[in-house]
């Protein structure tokens, strides 16, 4: 499952919908939103993608994971629009028949995702706004 | 002859479009449809040693060719920091 949603994260209807009988793990990750960056307080961020690529890259995220781990099954939800402190922005969730390879997918699946995938945030603060791109 | 040109996050702050069509006849390459724009929002210059592409939504270099119908993206590294992808 690979989506990009607006509303909160349901973690748990997401591990639901991918475990299986003959999974004995489920790693998951959360990204959630700091509220500090670069020294300043954070009031509040902003998620932008290219909706059509981004899908189909996190799409390639999950192909990548298969290919490279046993595991059963990945599932990754993106949120989309403007997040709050400690809102997840990201929730990465992997099921396997042993707990090895699901938490070494996971940590690879977010890796790669920050590196393929078109989605920019934009962080608000008391006095201004800035794009955070990957060449700051 | 047309193709579609997306811009996101800064660069569509620069140019304040964010899906323009354009003749694609005059443009072999990505390159050259950049430096159109770049001639119309000369402060997309600054953008172009970070710049990322896709062409129908698979990553692009600069020299890939261009053809009628297509869609052609351009944008800043993501926010995660950016390898580009092995193949791209």
């Amino acid at each position: 499952m690979y989506r990009l949603v607006r509303e909160p994260i349901n973690l748990q209807a997401l591990t639901d919908a991918l475990v299986c009988p003959e999974d004995g793990a489920v790693a998951v990750f959360e990204g959630i939103v700091r509220n500090h960056a670069r020294g300043k307080r954070v009031l509040y961020l902003e998620y932008y993608a290219y909706e059509s690529m981004a899908l189909k890259m996190l799409e390639e995220v999950g192909a990548r994971a298969k290919n490279n781990y046993a595991i059963s099954a990945i599932g990754i939800l993106h949120r989309l629009g403007r997040l709050n402190h400690s809102d997840c922005s990201v929730a990465i969730v992997v099921a396997s028949p042993h707990r090895g390879p699901a938490f070494e997918a996971c940590r690879f699946a977010i890796d790669t995702l920050k590196k393929i995938v078109p989605i920019w945030k934009k962080e608000f603060y008391e006095d201004g706004e800035v794009w955070i791109e990957g060449g700051n | 002859m047309s193709i579609r040109v997306l811009f996101f996050a800064s660069l569509a702050d620069v140019t304040g479009v964010r899906e323009t069509e354009l003749d694609s006849s005059p443009f072999p390459d990505v390159s050259s449809v950049f430096e159109n724009f770049v001639r119309e929002y000369p402060a997309l210059g600054a953008h172009r040693a970070s710049l990322m592409c896709a062409i129908n939504l698979e990553f692009a270099n600069p020299d890939s060719p261009v053809h009628d119908g297509d869609e052609i993206a351009f944008f800043p590294p993501v926010s995660g920091g950016w390898d580009v992808p092995a193949g791209a």
